[in-house]
């Protein structure tokens, strides 16, 4: 096979991903600056996403990066499912990063399964169209006779059959075609079934699986970063004397983000590091505590600061005139929350002269690859970018400054020619910001004759996340609201106060903490007019036309047994939320120990369209309520006079074994195009807990982490607005 | 100074200072990356190795206590119990992220060493120190329970 011809057979399957021969499309031009000088990966006549073995073995190139998700299980199910291959004889790799040939490699916003779902397909499809012809050729017989299954493929009507391998040869020369059929729903065999199982579960039960932590090159040093303790903070000067002195260090150099202590091993570069004395320049740093900030945002939304807001999901005429006397109002805090993934931030990076090569568990690669060519000072199709998978992420990964691959690549270029992996330490992890943006909602609900919402306002106070265009992060969840269905105004106004903590994305991302906002307040509404939560917001979804929520709601009804009764002490609550078009609705049961919520069981309903995988949807449900019951009850990262008080698991629990819930997920059909599972899981979960402690107590929940212990939950919003 | 150090049935000789985390010795030194630094304050057990046969955190054992004593890691534990985890881990893909699961296994084949029918209080208290932040808390229960049917079955 020529390279000419495989370059054409991958354009057309992967579409207009692919470089044919002249770059005009605007992702080819892309594709050209971004891969200039680099190299390409291995041909395969089947296209960029499939290879074919003589051993009949399918390989699956996964261009998304594997976070714990389990992603590489679905993009190998949606191949498998059209090309007929025998799932057990389907491997999956992790492509390195190339733009040229796989098209843009960012995975984030619970995407990969709905972006892929069309090329993945398409990929099977047409590989297997190609298999067929060849067999049609070889035995001489029409492509309609022919069947596959399970990678054999046969003509019933001679009893003739060929697997793969027999094939390969014939159906490598054939030309791959550019629309091939695709199966109906009905006919599937390994989409959305339990036999879509993970391919790397015996890897990670043995230690044999590859994380950036565990990369050995020869010649590799180990570096450790002295980071300001404060957010803004920079480098006054340093005195290395005393870290030279320690076994085994082999530089200490100053860079932009502190000082840099590059050591033979990742011990001795800690105890250097411990060894610095350094004095840093506070002069642009953030010096506030919590409680500052807390009272600052309340400020903001009272309308007493300088801040300009911009409107968001604003409805009605004239939204913003007075209320009448009978609004209600609620006031929610939410905190800062660190991502605390166990692999730490971790990157291995060499740089000769123009040339870089890294090995990251680099989620957001595309962005990477120009980030490290800026910090290189060379071009992007200069920067190879080895993705392995990350011993989670929770988006802490996925940062539009690629922060500790940057500083990695720093490192490297001021040692020349060896390979540096740079380790952060928990402590660096949890302090290091990207956070989860703490927020404060202020909401008014004037209530109508029938005991339903008549006009919203909404006033937010939270950080951007992105440092150019609308935040609209911050209000995602609450924008178009099912709940301002009843409603004739809707005044929403955002606030984006702008200082030096530095916040991300963090699993869920905006419904992180509107969920909360506005799943709780619902209930607050219903209860304030004795009705049941659940037949409240079944009104309101119907007024929204909203049938997803509709069909999650009762099925969650059904599923929890809401409204039957419980033992003395338990109560049930309930939310239902969507992320990334994919909606989630669940029921926790809960009882109070000493104030403390204990949470038993948790019944969960998604509809995310076609389920690939179910049995990963369910294990991503059950990692999105414990993560989110995690936060919920202890996630909070906290200021003292601008320094981090939680550094360590010590400080700041997690969710450990004794405190999970059983956790039940349902899946409810659908014909609808699949969307994602890796962040849906999470919104529901502490506003359903809340929900129970209200229907427990009668009392409200104003702020999270439902826990105290830091001046967050200390706080009484209703006595400070 | 030099110390020699049972691992995985093998003595090795490290020149590594005595004051050394063992976990950085297997790591750094002797090139067992199974075994994974997840917080250095022995908080989440992603370091667990067995110190003569008990789970220990290898993040805050120095070298100098460990050479005197016999270390499994992941990559070299045996037995029917090992074999009987792992083989429930695969069944139930418990695995996410995976990169606290070396810590998990070693915690949870000592629990069946110990106890060959665990309750879920057991497992709790076996279990409590390994944190996963993937939350995979249901199905590794799940799987130390397959395991032990397993191995009761088959004794």
């Amino acid at each position: 096979m020529t390279r000419r011809r495989m370059i054409l057979g991958g354009s057309l399957i992967g579409g207009a991903l692919i470089v044919g021969y002249t770059a005009t499309h605007p992702m080819q031009v892309a594709g050209a600056i971004l891969q200039g000088g680099g190299s390409d990966p291995e041909p395969s006549a089947f296209g960029p996403f499939v290879r074919i073995g003589s051993d009949g073995w399918v390989t699956v190139v996964n261009k998304q990066q594997e976070m714990g998700q389990g992603i590489h299980a679905g993009i190998a199910a949606m191949v498998a499912e059209e090309l007929d291959a025998d799932w057990d004889r389907v491997r999956v790799i992790e492509a390195r990063n190339n733009f040229r040939a796989y098209g843009l490699q960012m995975t984030a916003g619970s995407n990969a399964i709905a972006s892929n779902w069309d090329a993945m397909r398409n990929a099977g499809a047409a590989a297997r169209a190609m298999f067929v012809a060849a067999a049609a050729h070889r035995w001489n017989v029409s492509s309609q006779s022919i069947e596959v299954r399970d990678g054999v493929v046969s003509h019933p009507g001679s009893n003739r059959s060929a697997t793969f391998a027999d094939l390969l040869e014939d159906a490598s020369r054939q030309t791959p075609p550019q629309s091939p059929t695709l199966k109906q729903p009905k006919d599937y065999r390994l989409i959305g079934t339990d036999r879509v199982h993970r391919k790397d579960s015996l890897a990670k039960s043995t230690g044999a699986v590859i994380y950036t932590q565990d990369i050995q090159r020869p010649d590799m040093l180990v570096a450790m970063v002295a980071h300001s303790p404060r957010f803004g903070g920079t480098l006054a000067r340093f005195d290395a004397s005393d870290a030279l002195k320690v076994k085994d260090i082999v530089d200490v150099f100053a860079i932009e983000t502190g000082v840099a202590v590059v050591a033979k091993t990742t011990f001795a570069a800690r105890l250097g590091r411990d060894a610095l004395r350094i004095e840093w320049n506070d002069g642009e740093a953030e010096m506030r505590s919590t409680p500052e900030l807390i009272e600052y945002y309340h400020q903001i939304a009272a309308g007493r600061g300088d801040l300009e807001p911009s409107d968001f999901g604003t409805k009605g005429e004239n939204p913003g005139a007075p209320f009448d006397g009978d609004a209600v109002e609620f006031a929610f805090d939410f905190p800062y929350l660190a991502h605390a993934p166990m692999e730490t931030l971790d990157c291995v990076a060499q740089v000769d002269g123009w040339n870089v090569s890294i090995t990251s568990g680099a989620h957001l690669a595309t962005l990477d690859q120009v980030m490290a060519a800026i910090a290189a000072r060379t071009i992007p199709g200069k920067v190879d970018l080895e993705v392995v998978p990350a011993g989670g992420s929770f988006g802490r990964r996925g940062i539009m400054s690629s922060d500790y691959l940057v500083e990695c690549v720093r490192i490297a270029k001021r040692i020349q020619g060896r390979p540096i992996k740079l380790i952060w330490s928990r402590e660096d992890e949890m302090t290091s910001g990207y956070y989860r943006p703490m927020s404060h909602h202020r909401v008014w609900v004037q209530m109508g004759a029938d005991a339903f919402p008549a006009r919203w306002r909404v006033h937010s106070v939270c950080q951007a996340l992105t440092p150019i265009g609308p935040n609209f992060q911050a209000t995602e969840g609450i924008t178009n609201s099912p709940y301002f269905s009843t409603a004739s105004t809707v005044d929403g106004k955002i606030f984006s106060p702008s200082f030096p903590v530095v916040v991300g994305f963090w699993r869920s991302v905006g419904a992180s903490h509107t969920a909360f906002v506005m799943e709780h307040i619902i209930d607050q509404l219903a209860r304030r007019d004795d009705r049941d939560p659940a037949s409240y917001r079944r009104t309101l979804y119907e007024r929204a036309g909203d049938t997803r929520r509709i069909g999650v709601l009762d099925e969650l009804c059904h599923k929890a047994d809401w409204g039957s009764p419980l033992q003395p002490g338990w109560a049930r609550g309930l939310a239902i939320a969507e992320a990334f078009g994919t909606v989630v609705g669940q029921v926790a049961e809960v009882r109070l120990v000493d104030g403390r919520p204990i949470v038993r069981r948790v019944v969960a309903v998604v509809d995310c369209g076609i389920a690939v995988a179910p049995d990963q949807i369910a294990a991503q449900m059950e990692g999105g309520v414990g993560f989110g019951l995690s936060a919920a009850l202890y996630g909070a990262v906290t200021l003292k006079d601008g320094i981090v008080q939680e550094t360590n698991f010590d400080s700041h629990p997690v969710l450990r074994m004794n405190e999970m819930p059983a956790v039940e997920t349902h899946i409810i059909k659908s014909t609808r195009r699949p969307t994602g599972m890796g962040e849906p899981g999470v919104p529901p979960i502490a506003p359903a807990v809340a929900n129970a402690m209200l229907a427990l107590t009668g009392s409200a929940t104003k702020s999270l982490p439902f826990l105290s212990g830091n001046a967050l939950s200390n706080s009484d919003v209703s006595s400070q607005s | 100074m030099s110390y020699a150090i049972s691992v995985n049935g093998q003595i090795h000789h490290v020149e590594d200072d005595g004051q050394t985390p063992l976990l950085w010795v297997l790591r750094d030194t002797l090139k067992l990356t199974g075994t994974k630094y997840g917080c250095g304050v022995a908080q989440c057990g992603a370091c667990t190795v067995h110190v003569d046969g008990t789970p220990t955190r290898s993040c805050t054992l120095p070298l100098e206590v460990a050479a005197s004593a016999r270390i499994t890691t992941i990559e070299s534990i045996e037995g029917v119990e090992a074999q009987a985890i792992r083989g429930a881990w695969v069944a139930r893909d418990v695995p996410q992220c995976g990169f606290c699961q070396s810590g998990q296994i070693m915690s949870a084949v000592a629990l069946l060493r110990i106890l060959k029918t665990p309750t879920d209080r057991d497992i709790d208290v076996a279990m409590s120190g390994n944190i996963c932040r993937c939350a995979t808390y249901n199905r590794i229960r799940a799987a130390i329970h397959d395991a032990a049917a397993q191995l009761g079955t088959a004794r």
